[in-house]
């Protein structure tokens, strides 16, 4: 699986949260196909953004608080929080150009 | 230069990749970005690809097919095709990253992609309660009330597999009889918690930021009704992906890539095309994969059919050392 590091039930609100850079969070299960192709996507965009957005994963089988509070019902799901709120959601594997496109505004 | 690159990697294209890297023709694989292994990668157990008596998982069988032509010297590239061009003995590969790849054959195995129901509340609403994988989405419907649309092997598939976590899963198809197998048939009816909805079409998804329910017409005598659901899973079956090729390989009535009888053969020379994306009727991983080799044994026909030096020329190869025997006898 991808590189990110993991958030959980218990992290979330200290790593997500209350983090103060725009930070992605990738919604993932070990049984999804589309979720193990699109994470080597993910962790290419965290190396070459490092600075301006960063990038963790959940486990949504093992947290599956944050998972029903957010209302994931279709993975890979991929949203952007900035202080604290959800500002961005992405849903589904897409090639990198396509992803890069729909996180622009937090890229550039 | 190559002599062989392939398009696809579901099981035409790995089989093609096995067959072409034994043949010794290196072939470069492109396998998409996030939809490598194709259909198969989405699916649970895989019970009729023979020599698998106790199934396979879809995925599995997929790595398997991946590890065994990279063992053969198959290289494998994880990117989508931007542009083909087929015309002329070289045919250039553009790829998502913008590099270039030419080869004196190809063959294009790209399958084919889920059709759409073609309403407006479907887009919005996919991903917050419409999906098109059972696979991937159905653990989120734990103890709810769910639908399948469609009346193929893939949507009985579906709606037997949602059964695991949905309390109840509607089966909505237009028809009055379904396409799909019987072994499927049997399965999904003998099935309490799948219940069959004949002769409905979805007409509406009903939902303000998720899903709430579906609308649905009668298509005998038109009378419309609403069911509430939590979840719509679309399976109404997929068309050739066909658009890289637009214009530049002759396509079939039904949309498929025109082929030359049984052969592989398309409208252009040194292109061969194999699995879904020439077939409107079987789609079967193993006809996909038999229709893979196909492709292969006839692109490594028409590769060795090309004058002499033209591949090493090519690819900057050495002939192989049986041809250069015959060279050097004839000097």
């Amino acid at each position: 699986m991808s590189a990110a590091k993991d958030v959980t039930d218990a992290t979330f609100a200290d790593e997500v949260l209350a983090s103060e850079k725009p930070i992605m969070v990738d919604f993932w299960a070990e049984w999804c196909g589309p979720c193990r192709a699109v994470s080597p996507i993910l962790d290419k965009i965290a190396e070459e953004n490092a600075d301006k957005l960063s990038i963790v994963k959940i486990d949504v089988d093992n947290n599956p608080e944050t998972a029903m509070k957010y209302g994931i019902t279709s993975i890979p799901a991929m949203k952007v929080f900035k202080n604290g709120e959800v500002v961005k959601t992405v849903i589904g594997a897409k090639p990198k150009p396509a992803l890069e496109a729909d996180l622009a505004e937090f890229l550039a | 230069m190559r002599q062989l690159i392939i398009i696809g990697s579901g099981p035409a294209g790995y089989t093609a990749a096995i067959y072409a890297a034994r043949a010794n023709l290196k072939p470069l694989v492109v396998a998409s970005s996030v939809e490598f292994g194709g259909e198969l990668m989405k699916t649970t157990e895989v019970e009729n690809f023979p020599g698998f008596p106790d199934g396979i998982m879809g995925p599995d069988l997929m790595m398997k097919m991946q590890a065994q032509a990279e063992k053969f010297g198959a290289e494998i590239v994880y990117d989508d095709v931007t542009k083909l061009e087929l015309d002329g003995d070289v045919k250039r590969v553009t790829l998502g990253d913008g590099s270039v790849h030419e080869s004196l054959a190809l063959i294009y195995a790209t399958g084919s992609a889920y059709r759409k129901l073609g309403l407006d509340d479907e887009t919005r609403l996919s991903g917050y309660g419409v999906s098109w994988c059972a696979t991937c989405d159905g653990a989120f419907f734990k103890q709810k009330h769910v639908a399948v649309v469609g009346g193929g092997d893939s949507a009985l598939e579906e709606a037997t597999f949602l059964t695991r976590f949905a309390d109840k899963v509607s089966l909505i198809h237009r028809r009055d009889s379904l396409r799909a197998s019987a072994a499927m048939q049997e399965r999904a009816k003998n099935d309490p918690k799948i219940e069959f909805l004949w002769n409905k079409e979805v007409t509406a998804v009903l939902g303000d930021d998720k899903v709430a329910g579906v609308g649905l017409t009668d298509t005998v005598d038109g009378t419309e009704s609403a069911l509430d659901l939590s979840g719509l899973f679309v399976a109404i079956g997929a068309d050739p992906r066909t658009h890289l090729v637009h214009g530049q390989l002759d396509l079939t009535a039904e949309g498929n890539i025109w082929v030359e009888g049984r052969s592989s053969k398309t409208s252009q020379k040194g292109v061969f095309a194999a699995g879904d994306v020439v077939d409107p009727t079987y789609k079967q991983a193993i006809t996909a994969a038999g229709s893979g080799t196909v492709a292969a044994l006839d692109a490594e026909h028409f590769l060795a059919s090309l004058p002499k030096g033209v591949i090493a020329e090519a690819t900057g190869a050495e002939a192989p050392a049986e041809m250069a025997d015959q060279i050097g006898a004839s000097a």
